[in-house]
């Protein structure tokens, strides 16, 4: 009898390097990526250049950016855990409303210095904003676009073809590590503590070695082929003047918040 | 008398350490002969290929393919070279680096000038030769062993190359595609020269068979006498497998 077992998960792109990528069906899985690479740029600009003590234009932000992830078909659990990973990074601006100097304010059981609470928060927000964003883009767009992208974005070849080399070799080395790995379980070694280091740090000369050696190799294939310092491109497709539109919709109703608030604010 | 597609004299080579590889290596493929290059590990083999499209400048002796002669000092000569003979090397990971399987194919005519619908139509023909168009958008990750050895030869027939070297294009293959990749070299009108251990590989699919040994030829005659010389053989550190006998 034959026994099944389903696979969680399944979904296009279960490899190191386009784990983040979610194959949906949307208006933004399908637009161009160097267009989603400006509009995420842009976007951020505005939300950076926004001052913080307009709180009401982030809470619109936030209604935009979310109604953005509906629009892509992102889980939104699926948002908020993978936004988890700037936790680290605004560590620091939690700490700041408790130190400084100025003036205080009485939160709750908390004593607060004013200033340090907005510093710290327009960190927090605008930080969460520019860290969903970029989810948005990498759940939509599979690594090899956003590198097609950059190209079309004219950022270097030379960064762009290491970061390709990166995208399709990373598979490979991981491979590697993984085979050499189980020989050294396979011969009873089980990495518990620092005095294992050695091993480990013996192994990771060794598939330093074996990476380098496979790049020289790859490099002979690419001369036997004609190499000559560039790698093909595809022309830049043409773009109708409503995809973009439709891409810059992002960062545009941010602009238009921007604005209003101003005005609101004046009145 | 036409031209050989390959023509190698007295080749010599030591590489920059002081360690002779080839000793002076005479060979002649006629176009359209498939030949398989034998011999034991360190005899030479992959040195003398990488001579054959200039990776290695050829210090002594001369190489020609189809009348043109090898020189590494001269670019556009080189390139030219490079395009008619195509190599398709061990690993194919080695070879297949760029993000997907069409792109990989794209790559040498692409670096030969081909540009827009004739490059496609080049990527296509190659990747139908060896039954892989449906994979054409595929990263090679995600493909068997077996299909990446057929891309890797796919890349290079896409260069339309004069003349085919295949390093040990039989090994780490599955039985099945082993014979997969047979049916596919043998339906190609190409001239090849693979280097292989797989001895009944080499009787199924090469008329002539050559052996190199301390970097010299040491036999040169149809597969079927050298196969079943079992004193020259066994000089050469060959063996057919068990059970395997050639009448």
């Amino acid at each position: 009898m034959a026994i099944k077992v389903e696979q969680e998960n399944h979904h296009h792109g279960h490899d190191v390097g386009e784990r983040l990528y979610l194959h949906r069906h949307s208006v933004v899985h399908s637009l161009p990526s160097h267009l989603k690479i400006v509009a995420a740029v842009a976007f951020i600009l505005v939300v950076v250049s926004t001052p913080v003590t307009h709180w009401q234009a982030f809470i619109a932000y936030f209604v935009w950016l979310l109604s953005v992830v509906k629009i892509a078909k992102i889980p939104f659990l699926l948002l908020f855990k993978r936004a988890l990973i700037e936790v680290p990074f605004i560590f620091f601006a939690i700490l700041m409303p408790f130190f400084g100097s100025g003036e205080k304010i009485q939160v709750g059981p908390f004593d607060l210095y004013r200033e340090g609470v907005i510093a710290g928060s327009g960190i927090v927000v605008k930080g969460t904003l520019g860290v969903m964003t970029a989810i948005i883009l990498s759940t939509s767009t599979t690594a090899r676009e956003i590198l097609r992208g950059l190209e079309r974005l004219k950022l270097p070849v030379l960064m762009v073809q290491i970061a390709s080399f990166m995208l399709r070799y990373v598979n490979v080395v991981n491979d590697e590590m993984e085979r050499m790995k189980v020989a050294r379980e396979s011969r009873g070694f089980e990495a518990t503590g620092i005095k294992h280091w050695k091993v480990l740090a013996t192994a990771a000369g060794a598939l330093f070695i074996r990476s380098y050696e496979r790049g020289e190799r790859v490099h002979l294939s690419m001369l036997s082929r004609g190499y000559e310092g560039v790698l093909p491109h595809d022309e830049p497709p043409h773009i109708s003047k409503r995809v973009w539109l439709i891409a810059m919709l992002y960062p545009l109703v941010a602009a238009i918040i921007f604005i209003a608030q101003i005005l609101i604010g004046k009145m | 008398m036409n031209t050989p597609s390959l023509e190698i004299k007295e080749l010599a080579f030591a590489y920059p350490d002081g360690n002779q590889a080839l000793y002076g290596v005479n060979l002649s493929v006629q176009k359209g002969e498939r030949v398989a290059l034998l011999g034991p590990n360190g005899a030479g083999k992959t040195t003398l290929v990488m001579h054959m499209n200039g990776i290695h400048p050829t210090s002594h002796g001369t190489i020609h393919v189809a009348g043109q002669l090898v020189d590494s000092k001269n670019k556009e000569s080189i390139k030219e070279i490079r395009s008619k003979v195509g190599i398709v090397f061990q690993d194919p990971d080695d070879q297949l680096f760029m993000p997907t399987v069409g792109e990989d194919v794209a790559f040498g005519p692409y670096n030969m000038g081909k540009r827009g619908a004739e490059l496609d139509a080049i990527v296509d023909d190659a990747l139908n030769l060896v039954g892989m168009s449906e994979f054409k958008d595929r990263p090679p990750h995600h493909l068997s062993f077996g299909q990446r050895r057929r891309v890797a030869v796919a890349t290079v027939l896409a260069m339309k190359p004069e003349i085919l070297v295949l390093d040990e294009p039989s090994s780490n293959l599955d039985p099945a595609s082993r014979r997969e990749l047979a049916d596919i070299l043998r339906s190609l009108d190409i001239t090849m020269v693979m280097v292989t251990h797989d001895l009944p590989y080499a009787y199924e699919l090469c008329a002539r068979s050559v052996i190199l040994k301390g970097g010299v030829i040491v036999a040169d005659g149809s597969t079927h006498e050298i196969l079943t010389n079992s004193a020259l053989l066994t000089a050469n550190r060959l063996e057919l497998p068990v059970g395997f006998s050639i009448q």
